[in-house]
């Protein structure tokens, strides 16, 4: 299968923060993928990255397998993308504006093509209205109808469903599914509200604070029987070591000890390994699950912000 | 034998000169007069010459139209001209209009290598713009050929005339005319002009040279006494 | 590149602000006309108060078209910088604010591509602007005021000069005075598209590029040695007006003007070609800094 995104050790700092902190993940082709973060983990800061608007500090992203410093233009060919809000040109129609964008991504433009799209995202009949007179929902349509007009292979969605309702939610979610499967689009789709990735998303990650806690298959990660492992050793680092040389993978390392997910039923397993490789280990909690951790994450972040206000 | 020749020579002008002082300069002035009123009107054909420091313009084909007793036009029909106000008096009634001048001979002098008598014109009116004139009257050929005039309000001017085919009618070829100007002067901050630094490679003393003013008339042709609208002098 | 051009331009004509620049110079334009038609008188008045004992000359002649344009142009062409900026500041900047510019950078077209795009869009802005201003202030005013010879009134150092160039030697010098006008004003327009890279909204750019013109003419115009020496070469300011230099007709020794001449043509040049390096260098710049800008907006 081939592989659309790849990000490897990507870091972004701003002055003395790091935005994000060696961040690598895989994105492959058809998979719709969930990028999970709280406002400010440093997602829109890696789609970013992703679409040459902000420069890494460090790292490499290639796309379609080739890099993207060196292959700018090629790539972003094949690419459509909603960052953030949809702005568009107020003082334009939407026809106008559709066009523009679509002469911009190098196509060859008909009025044809342009009406269709407009069609397809219900604007048909507001094709000459200028974008001002749009409500959120309208304009959110005309944003991914620009996404969409040069038929591009990869879809970044950045938070999508900000602003709609839940009628404009669910018509987003539908549309991108479609997008997926009848029509084999990659999509990477950015949220931080973990229930709309899980209904629409067979791979995800998640990031806190410009770094990785977890990748993998929704389904897994997501599954009831997995649990979140948190284990403190004597020597975390040599345990990592040990560790990557296991079938289980380390998602995250702190002073405090190493973050593990994996199912229930292998946490004795993992222990009886560590021992037998000599680890004198100092604590096991195996407390909750992905979602439990999420929401803690979201929790922390709200007293956080609730202290700094 | 040079020497003898130089002797006789003086002796010569200063003879003429006694006689024509005899003859009294009002007699010479009527003369040259009779000339001039031949003129009752012309319209004339000229090209003007302006020489001012603060003027930059080019020459000008003007038109001249004079009618009796003094009216006079200098007239740029297809363009802006700048004529000085004091050219007027390059109609040469309008110095020697009426008797209202005492005149005094002043002897003679020299212009080019014509002989020339000098005569002096002092109003009578005390009150007039007119201080004194100074006349060169050039006796055989009965022309004035330079006047300068002081007037109380409007400087200095002076007239230098050259004759050719209307001497007859005491009209002139060509007449340099030259007149005190002041310094001209903007009002301040009217203009942001570009200053291209080519500016301060005057001079003070160019400055103060440069303090009079020239306009250079040459006729190329008269018509005379054939009638002139008195529109033109409106 | 074409292609883009032609979208920018797309842009720019659909905006409302856009036609405030050529609304202000038509109302501009026509209070002048108005004015000039009513009581131009006083103004030739006022010039040649001191003149006026001396001379006579045809007044109702001396404010012609051709006059009119220039009256008209020597202060417009102070005041344009500012609708300029309007358009100009506003290219990175607006687009940044409208939120816009993240999809723009998104698309297969270089930074580099999109800047000189913005300004080539500015330029031809420019350039209308400046059509425009031809069309109002020199062929309506020759249609109202009637042709003539034209009066220059004109500060040279310290000393004061009318210049008299005749009609037939007039228009040449509008088409290369407009032209220069455009070199001048391109360079503002340069200026204007470097700091708009750094705001998110045009107001900023638009007031800076106001105020760097304003400060800049108000020092070009401080007449002290040791500012012209060292200080107002380096200005761009300074060349701004150098488009009148195509009125200071060349004389020969006896101050008599010669026909179809330029006082000082090499001036002309160096201020030219002074205002073309800027343009390279504040577009250059602009380059530069927006190839290194991350996005935020």
């Amino acid at each position: 299968m081939a592989l659309i995104i790849e990000v490897n050790h990507l870091s972004k700092k701003f002055n003395d923060i790091y935005a994000v902190n060696d961040l690598s993940f895989t994105v492959n082709q058809g998979d719709i993928y969930g990028f999970l973060g709280q406002n400010g983990a440093g997602k829109s800061t890696t789609i970013r990255m992703l679409l040459t608007l902000i420069q890494p500090t460090s790292g490499e992203i290639n796309l379609f397998e080739k890099k993207l410093s060196t292959h700018r233009s090629q790539i972003l060919q094949q690419i459509g993308a909603v960052i953030e809000k949809p702005d568009l040109y107020k003082y334009l129609s939407a026809y106008d504006n559709l066009s523009i964008f679509a002469k911009m991504s190098g196509i060859k433009v008909s009025k044809q093509l342009l009406m269709d799209q407009l069609q397809m995202v219900g604007l048909k009949e507001r094709a000459k209205d200028y974008v001002r007179t749009f409500s959120q929902g309208m304009k959110q349509r005309l944003g991914i109808a620009v996404a969409l007009v040069h038929n591009p292979a990869l879809i970044i969605l950045d938070e999508p469903t900000n602003g709609l309702d839940p009628q404009g939610i669910a018509d987003m979610r539908n549309l991108i599914l479609r997008l997926s499967r009848e029509m084999g689009k990659t999509v990477l789709i950015s949220s931080h509200i973990l229930s709309e990735i899980e209904l629409i998303a067979n791979r995800m990650i998640i990031i806190h604070k410009g770094k990785k806690i977890v990748e993998g298959n929704v389904a897994e990660l997501l599954d009831p029987a997995h649990t979140f492992i948190e284990i403190d050793t004597l020597n975390n680092t040599h345990s990592k070591q040990l560790l990557l040389q296991s079938k289980w993978a380390v998602f995250l390392q702190q002073h405090s000890g190493m973050q593990l997910m994996m199912n229930k039923t292998e946490v004795p397993l993992l222990i009886n390994y560590l021992v037998a490789m000599g680890v004198q280990i100092l604590s096991v909690n195996s407390s909750h699950s992905l979602e439990n951790y999420f929401l803690s994450l979201t929790m922390q972040s709200r007293h956080v912000e609730a202290f700094a206000n | 034998m040079i020497k003898t020749l130089r002797i006789i020579q003086v002796l010569f002008a200063l003879l003429t000169g006694f006689v024509c002082k005899a003859q009294d300069v009002n007699t010479l002035i009527a003369k040259v007069k009779f000339n001039i009123d031949k003129v009752n009107d012309y319209q004339a054909i000229a090209r003007m010459i302006t020489n001012v420091s603060f003027l930059k313009v080019p020459d000008a084909d003007v038109t001249v139209y004079f009618k009796k007793p003094d009216k006079l036009k200098i007239k740029n029909e297809k363009g802006i001209s700048f004529v000085p106000k004091g050219a007027v008096s390059i109609n040469l009634n309008n110095i020697l209009s009426g008797n209202k001048y005492t005149a005094i001979d002043a002897g003679t002098d020299k212009i080019g290598n014509t002989v020339v008598r000098v005569i002096k014109l002092l109003p009578e009116d005390d009150n007039a713009d007119v201080v004194l004139s100074t006349i060169y009257i050039d006796e055989t050929a009965l022309v004035i050929r330079r006047a300068k005039t002081t007037t109380r309000a409007n400087g200095s001017y002076q007239l230098e005339m050259n004759y050719g085919k209307y001497a007859a009618y005491g009209l002139p070829d060509k007449i340099i005319f030259s007149f005190d100007t002041k310094d001209y002067k903007l009002p301040k901050g009217i203009t942001f002009d570009f200053d291209d630094g080519t500016q301060n490679n005057k001079t003070t003393e160019d400055k103060a040279k440069n303090k009079t003013g020239k306009a250079e008339i040459t006729f190329s042709s008269y018509l005379i006494n054939k009638g002139v609208s008195e529109d033109v002098f409106k | 590149m074409l292609k883009l051009l032609q979208i920018e331009l797309f842009k720019i004509s659909k905006r409302p602000r856009t036609y405030i620049a050529f609304i202000a110079v038509a109302a501009i334009v026509s209070i002048f006309q108005f004015a000039f038609k009513v009581d131009g008188q006083s103004y030739m008045d006022l010039m040649l108060q001191n003149v006026k004992d001396t001379f006579t000359f045809d007044r109702v002649q001396a404010i012609n078209g051709y006059f009119m344009c220039y009256i008209i142009l020597n202060t417009l062409l102070i005041q344009v910088p500012i609708l300029i900026a309007l358009i100009a500041a506003d290219s990175i900047s607006g687009e940044a604010n409208m939120g816009t510019l993240r999809l723009l950078i998104s698309k297969p077209v270089s930074r580099t591509q999109i800047i000189l795009v913005k300004f080539a869009a500015a330029t031809v802005f420019t350039i209308f602007l400046l059509l425009w201003m031809a069309i109002t202030a020199l062929f309506v005013s020759l249609f109202i005021f009637g042709i003539g010879d034209m009066l220059i009134f004109r500060t040279k150092g310290d000393e004061s000069q009318i210049l008299l160039i005749t009609r037939d030697d007039i228009m040449w010098r509008y088409y290369a005075a407009f032209a220069y006008a455009t070199v001048a004003l391109t360079v503002i327009a340069a200026l204007s598209l470097l700091l708009s890279i750094f705001a998110e909204n045009s107001i900023g750019p638009i007031i800076a590029t106001v105020c760097i013109v304003i400060v800049c003419t108000i020092i070009s115009n401080i007449n002290v040695p040791i500012i012209d020496k060292n200080i107002k070469p380096f200005l761009f300011t300074s060349y701004l007006v150098g488009w009148k230099g195509f009125f200071y007709i060349g004389t020969d020794i006896d101050g008599k003007t010669i026909k179809g001449s330029l006082e000082n043509w090499p001036a002309i040049r160096n201020s030219l070609f002074i205002l073309i390096a800027h343009i390279f260098l504040l577009v250059t710049a602009a380059v530069m800094v927006f190839k290194k800008k991350d996005i935020l907006s």
